[in-house]
């Protein structure tokens, strides 16, 4: 554990992350700062996580093992959604989140 | 000193996030992603999780980063300015996320945590016997899902974005 940092002023840091990332996914109207947005909530989630297990069960890895994978799963999900958008603009030339109608083209 | 250190990351990460979710240029807004997640192994380094720490910089720094930049650069010509939400949906989108920041940090702090005073540093092999192990607590066989998960998403990217240009091409020169 960090010395003279408490589990509070942790926490209170990893909430106004995730809530800065709540905040991009609703204002941005581009497809990639969406993205943006969702890597912020995800690594406050994995901070999180890191932080428990260090603060309040310091003789296991559970928390840390669980951070490894949602690292894991951002990735694909980052790597997914990068093709989408790249798809998206060969087909209709934009990637704004208001110019996508429909589903199936 | 590890104060100092702590709230220097601290203030990094914050600062960057917001300059990352408002900034009207696209490629900043990554390159303000990029230092919250270093500013985020800081804090896991501080934590003593070293080996947490070079995943968070080689897979995010090194490699979503250098994902977004060639999506960006594919998609935008570099000086176009990003389109901005109305100032009342802005407002009142503050508004909510202020609320619902309130509400998080009242709960956290008026929940006692008991706290175990350590120093305890765990190694790579620890983690890397938890990671196979097939015992009671191991974790085997998420290991094995997240591993067939990649593979599907690796086939699937590289299907997505191949697009349908070449079956077509091939059937027109059929």
């Amino acid at each position: 554990m960090i010395a003279g940092i408490t589990i509070y002023e942790l926490f209170t840091v990893t909430s106004i992350l995730f809530f800065i990332g709540v905040y991009g996914f609703i204002t941005r109207k581009n497809l990639i700062s969406v993205l943006i947005s969702v890597e912020l909530i995800l690594n406050a989630s994995v901070i999180n996580f890191v932080v428990i297990n260090k603060y309040l069960y310091p003789d296991i890895l559970q928390g840390v093992l669980f951070s490894i994978f949602i690292i894991a799963v951002a990735a694909a999900e980052t790597a997914l959604a990068v093709s989408i958008i790249i798809n998206l603009y060969r087909q209709i030339n934009s990637v704004e989140v208001k110019d996508i109608e429909t589903m199936k083209y | 000193m590890e104060r100092i250190v702590f709230y220097i990351l601290a203030l990094i990460i914050i600062i960057f996030a917001f300059a990352s979710v408002t900034s009207r240029k696209m490629l900043r807004s990554v390159i303000y992603l990029l230092f919250v997640l270093s500013g985020i192994a800081g804090v896991y380094f501080l934590i003593d999780f070293n080996f947490l720490a070079a995943i968070q910089l080689t897979i995010y720094a090194g490699g979503i980063i250098v994902l977004i930049i060639f999506s960006v650069l594919l998609v935008h010509h570099i000086e176009m300015r990003l389109e901005i939400a109305k100032t009342t949906r802005k407002i009142t989108t503050g508004i909510a996320c202020l609320l619902g920041l309130g509400v998080f940090l009242f709960t956290i702090y008026s929940h006692k945590f008991n706290v175990v005073e350590n120093s305890l540093t765990t190694n790579v092999d620890e983690i890397g016997t938890l990671l196979l192990s097939y015992k009671a607590g191991g974790f085997i066989l998420p290991f094995e899902v997240i591993s067939v998960l990649l593979l599907a998403a690796m086939i699937g990217a590289i299907i997505i974005a191949k697009g349908n240009r070449l079956s077509e091409n091939k059937a027109q020169t059929k």
